[in-house]
């Protein structure tokens, strides 16, 4: 039966030498905070290394220590007897460098003017973060991979593990992904990220010295954020226009306010989501974060041929989308197979039906989470006896 | 003879039952004992026989994958299944068969940087939509094709009409309101069609009820399977005389 990890406690790792990043700029004296599940085998080929998306942390399953209510955010789909079954794989969760959850980042002291990196923290990529995990496998002595995983922007690192390190994973497994942003994927971005540097409590990101946080910046960023990974059908369905009940004048509550203030309920909802998010997460790392996922273009040093710049990976694949997923559509991950093929990779590819948007691959859906769960079947196979 | 619509009946969905969609794979059904010595479907079976060691094959409308786990595990061949239908996808993931959920009616361009040893399509041709343009892009990404299909010109569907009532037969076993049968023909039909496309047929063989039918074929098999490609400079295309001897 599926359970949870049970309570889990996050472990650090200290790097004291430095990595040179993308941007040319290196960072020493680094810290990855971790979470593991399940056991490394004796022949250590059974390990499973989960890469986060935007929001997310090492924090993947199980409840965090201390904090019952804070649950692993794909504690769905990781855990005994789960799709990625913590009684046969070792599950390894990383939080980021550049993220706010405890490895190293913005609201970090910066060793050398010791005080808090803030805007003076390196712009990260997502190859960046690749080469710090494979440095945090090193240290766990996991010299490959099972399967490297994650959904959206986790499953752009999935995708740069399977050609920064061919020879370090069995397999790759990227949900909801893009082998580049589009667009208007960046402008969503930009408009995120003009929002928080906009805000007078942004500071040009100095602001903890001032003991102030950008909230509506960062409240305005996840608004927008949330929009796109809701599908306009879900998003009727759970809130169509349905107006929010003002408890003061019940007689009216079917009636309009005639005021700029919460009216519709997916107002109410937006607003809640983004006082939640302020409230918890950096200003500088949603900075960062956006910007490492407009850079994504592995083609791009091919002259934008994809195919080329998968052909180093030695991996095979599971890739899934979903249908309503507007912000990471199918398309998307179908160019990705379709550069697979031109490579003779061995590829699976599911086009998930879930009504959801880009959130589905958050959600316990039967048919995707029995997919994964046949998928990693497969994975368990090719294990040593 | 076997195939009468009363033993219709018995029939069981086997995994390629299923959805009335092109490229689903789900347009038939057989008896659970119609099973080749090998354990597979009969067409199958002898379309694996057609298909060498270690070739790249995809399979269009692949069902649940028993052709390619087949290929895969006996005859070391490579390569990918296309099907449309969730549960046929999950059914190919969970025997280990590279399976891309796609509707073959979209078009092949995801295979189009690579070339195929064999593409398949296998009792799936009669619903397809768009079956000429199936058949161009097979042939576009593949060395060689090989399609089975229910075999329309059968004694029994002619008998049916007669009678006053569209046919209903264990390949067919739809309704006329119901059916997602679109393109039926028979084997002249598909032969001038693969002329018209300027194919070669390289192979044929008729079966009724999963046995080899060699006696009045176009009149005796519910089922035929053809391999075909595009003709090398001392190969003609389809040479309809040739073969209407051969059906005759």
């Amino acid at each position: 039966m599926a359970a949870s990890v049970g309570v889990v406690t996050p472990q650090r790792q200290h790097f004291e030498q430095p990595l040179t990043l993308d941007s040319g700029a290196s960072i020493g004296g680094y810290e990855l905070v971790y979470e593991t599940y399940g056991r490394l085998n004796a022949a250590r080929d059974n390990a499973v290394l989960i890469c986060h998306a935007l929001n997310a942390s090492h924090h993947v399953a199980g409840v965090a220590a201390g904090d019952p209510d804070n649950v692993g955010w794909w504690d769905n789909m990781i855990g005994p007897g789960k799709p990625v079954d913590t009684d046969r794989f070792f599950v390894v969760g990383v939080n980021n460098l550049g993220s706010c959850f405890g490895s190293t980042g913005p609201m970090s002291t910066h060793p050398a003017s010791g005080r808090p990196y803030g805007p003076d923290f390196p712009v990260v990529t997502v190859e960046d973060w690749v080469r710090a995990q494979a440095r945090l496998a090193d240290t766990l002595g996991i010299g490959r991979f099972a399967a490297v995983m994650g959904g959206s922007l986790g499953g752009m690192q999935a995708l740069a593990w399977s050609t920064l390190f061919p020879q370090r994973l069995a397999h790759c497994v990227a949900i909801a992904t893009a082998p580049k942003l589009s667009a208007q994927n960046i402008a969503f971005n930009e408009v995120a990220r003009r929002a928080i540097i906009t805000d007078p409590d942004f500071h040009g990101g100095r602001f903890y010295e001032r003991g102030v946080v950008p909230a509506r910046g960062l409240q305005v960023a996840r608004m927008i954020g949330h929009i796109t990974y809701l599908s306009d059908d879900v998003m009727a369905e759970r809130f169509g226009r349905t107006l929010r009940r003002h408890a003061r004048d019940t007689a009216l509550r079917s009636d309009y306010q005639f005021t700029f203030d919460v009216e519709f309920e997916i107002e109410s909802y937006l607003r809640y989501q983004g006082e939640k998010f302020s409230g918890y997460f950096d200003a500088n790392t949603y900075l960062l974060i956006t910007r490492a996922l407009d850079y994504f273009d592995p083609a791009r040093a091919q002259g934008g041929d994809l195919a080329r710049a998968l052909a180093p990976s030695r991996c095979e694949f599971l890739l899934a989308a979903f249908t309503t997923d507007w912000r990471f559509s199918p398309e998307r991950s179908r160019e990705i197979v379709t550069a697979l093929v031109e490579n003779r990779r061995r590829v699976t590819y599911a086009e998930i039906d879930a009504p959801h948007g880009h959130d589905a691959f958050l959600l316990d859906d039967a048919r995707y989470h029995a997919l994964v769960a046949a998928y990693f079947e497969r994975i368990a196979a090719g294990l040593a006896p | 003879m076997n195939a009468r619509p009363e033993a219709i009946g018995e029939d069981v969905r086997t995994g390629r039952g299923g959805r009335a969609q092109p490229g689903g794979g789900g347009v038939h059904r057989l008896t659970a004992h119609a099973r080749a010595a090998n354990g597979l479907r009969p067409d199958l079976a002898l379309i694996a026989d057609w298909i060498e060691p270690g070739s790249r094959v995809l399979d269009l409308g692949c069902g649940d994958g028993e052709l390619l786990d087949f290929l895969q595990r006996e005859k070391r061949c490579h390569g990918y299944g296309v099907e449309i239908d969730d549960t046929q996808v999950l059914a190919c993931a969970r025997r280990g068969v590279d399976v891309i959920q796609q509707n073959i009616e979209a078009g092949l361009g995801m295979f189009a940087g690579t070339r195929f040893d064999v593409v398949v399509l296998s009792m799936a041709i009669q619903a397809t939509h768009r079956t000429e343009r199936v058949l161009r892009e097979m042939s576009q990404v593949g060395r060689e094709g090989i399609v089975s299909f229910p075999n329309f010109g059968h004694w029994y569907h002619a008998w049916s009409i007669l009678k006053g009532r569209m046919p209903v037969s264990r390949e067919m076993p739809y309704q006329w309101y119901d059916t997602p049968n679109l393109h039926l023909s028979t084997l002249r039909d598909f032969e001038d069609f693969l002329a018209h496309l300027g194919l070669a047929v390289r192979a044929r063989t008729c079966l009724a009820d999963g046995r080899p039918v060699r006696l009045l074929p176009a009149l005796r098999s519910t089922q035929a399977i053809y391999r075909f490609g595009v003709p090398g400079p001392a190969e003609p295309a389809a040479d309809r005389g040739r073969l209407e001897r051969g059906v005759a």
